[in-house]
């Protein structure tokens, strides 16, 4: 089972310098976990010292922000479209 | 001349050139400019911002710009206005709005951070700026990015008030609507951002821009005669502004304009998109995002960035918040304009309920001095309020047909002089 992770500027580097790439995980969690495999100290980067995802880091599974679904435990399927997006600031 | 030292994340503490960088690559933290104090101490004084020009310029050691300004010559410097009869309506003595619905040139606090956004993204060398908006930072980012003469382009979600629309499109830029809320809107900028390379005025150029909301905070000081309210009232959405006006208190009193930094700050929500006063209420410093469901569109973020900072910065100060629901906020729009003459948006309508709700109940204290920022204006944002007053009476132009109207405009309704003699 294979989904498709949209990468962010700072975290490219990792992924020498590829904006997207092909993933496996039944969850979040294992997503993380394989990406970590594939490129590692990309974890650290996306999650805190507890394991949780980073305050300033959004993940969002086909475009749904997964703190509205559960968390790391967010299911994933294949064809997914995982995007990880540093928050931003609003311009209200 | 800058007094600009680079950037450091707010998280980690990491440092970072002056560059157009917004997260730390480590830790995703936002970064934020830092300035050298120490020298900026020596350049400022009182006396050398009443000698210039009246606009947030005058505060320029301040702000994060190399050169001289680019953008926003006339913006800022709003009126800080001594409200009697809304004081009167409120219950309260010392009451002042800080009237940026009449900022210049788009009408709300945003020409103040695209301002810096602007001059800074010139400076930089962008020929294109662009923006994720709830619709004000797409008028003020569409008329200055006009008059310096740049490519534009503006997010917004759809279905926005008619007047934040047109209100960009008359200035030229590329408009896209995108369907979602303002966070979709986010989202999707962030990664066009990262592709396109353009100076996104909320995104790359975050630090800078985020820099000039700290203007509100030193003109209501300085307006106030170099000293502060004991508190103040401001609507919440992305959480720039509040924290930033924190930012500004710390820093006069740093560099030597004020004596005493104290002063509360609470932050006004709409019942229907509260994620920081929810947060508040619970305690926690978790945020917790919130799908948007508010008259108030202008301040319907419901995954705010810096939400954080925003309730990091009223415990430290020792505010408090709280949210009021659509009518609530329709009557605040209306008492302020029927008490002071001001038209306001939802989100200044919200800061003026939020504001009686705290005062009544014991948060604010009655014969203290309080400002509430007055962040938008409701002429952008008329549709929201058409249903809610009177609507015009039409008659022929003939004195009779005037005469009889105007009796019974005066005249108490039967049925109330009824109830009223019996």
């Amino acid at each position: 089972m294979s989904v498709r992770v949209r990468m962010p500027t700072p975290l490219r580097k990792f992924t020498n310098g590829a904006d997207e790439v092909n993933a496996q995980g039944q969850n979040v969690r294992a997503l993380v976990e394989d990406l970590e495999r594939k490129f590692p100290g990309i974890k650290e980067r996306i999650c805190d010292e507890t394991g949780k995802i980073r305050r300033f880091v959004n993940v969002y599974v086909n475009g749904d922000d997964i703190r509205f679904l559960q968390n790391l435990e967010t299911s994933l399927k294949e064809g997914d479209n995982i995007s990880i997006v540093p928050a931003i600031a609003g311009g209200s | 001349m800058s007094f600009v030292k680079g950037l450091k994340c707010r998280e980690c503490g990491q440092d970072y050139p002056k560059e157009p960088l917004h997260v730390c690559e480590t830790c995703f933290g936002p970064l934020e400019v830092v300035y050298d104090y120490e020298r900026i101490k020596k350049a400022l004084s009182r006396e050398k911002i009443a000698s210039r020009p009246k606009s947030l310029w005058r505060y320029r050691e301040l702000l994060p710009i190399d050169g001289e300004p680019q953008a926003g010559l006339y913006s800022g410097f709003t009126p800080l206005i001594r409200a009697h009869r809304l004081g009167e309506a409120l219950g309260v003595k010392e009451l002042y709005l800080k009237d940026d619905s009449v900022n210049h040139p788009t009408f709300s606090y945003k020409d103040r951070v695209v301002s810096v956004a602007i001059s800074k993204a010139i400076e930089f060398g962008f020929d294109t700026v662009s923006c994720a908006s709830t619709g004000n930072l797409a008028n003020a980012v569409a008329a200055h990015a006009a008059k310096a003469g740049l490519t534009c382009y503006v997010f917004i979600p759809d279905g926005l008030e008619q007047g934040k629309i047109i209100g960009s499109a008359i200035y030229g830029p590329r408009t896209i609507a995108i369907q979602g809320n303002y966070d979709d809107v986010n989202r999707l900028c962030s990664e066009i951002a990262d592709k396109y390379g353009w100076a996104f005025v909320n995104v790359n150029l975050r630090p800078y821009y985020a820099e000039g909301a700290k203007t509100h905070g030193f003109e209501v000081a300085e307006q106030l005669g170099w000293k502060l309210p004991k508190h103040i009232v401001v609507a919440s959405a992305g959480g720039t502004i509040l924290p930033k006006i924190a930012k500004a208190f710390k820093e006069l009193k740093h560099v030597g304009l004020i004596e005493n930094d104290e002063c509360k700050i609470y932050a006004a929500q709409a019942s229907g998109c509260a994620p920081m006063i929810q947060a508040l209420k619970k305690g926690t410093d978790l945020i917790s995002p919130v799908k948007p469901n508010t008259i108030a569109s202008s301040i319907a973020i419901g995954n705010p960035a810096d939400g954080y900072y925003v309730l990091q910065a009223i415990k430290e100060s020792g505010g408090w918040g709280e949210s009021v629901t659509d009518e609530e906020i329709l009557e605040g729009i209306k008492l302020l304009a029927r008490t002071e003459g001001i038209f306001t948006e939802p989100a200044g309508g919200t800061e003026v309920a939020v504001t009686k709700k705290l005062i009544q109940q014991g948060k604010i204290p009655r014969d203290e001095s309080i400002v509430i920022s007055i962040t938008g204006n409701g002429y952008k944002t008329l549709e929201v309020v058409a249903a809610s007053v009177e609507k015009p009476f039409k008659i022929s132009a003939n004195l009779k047909n005037f005469d009889d109207l105007y009796l019974q405009l005066t005249q108490p309704a039967p049925g109330k002089a009824m109830a009223g003699e019996g």
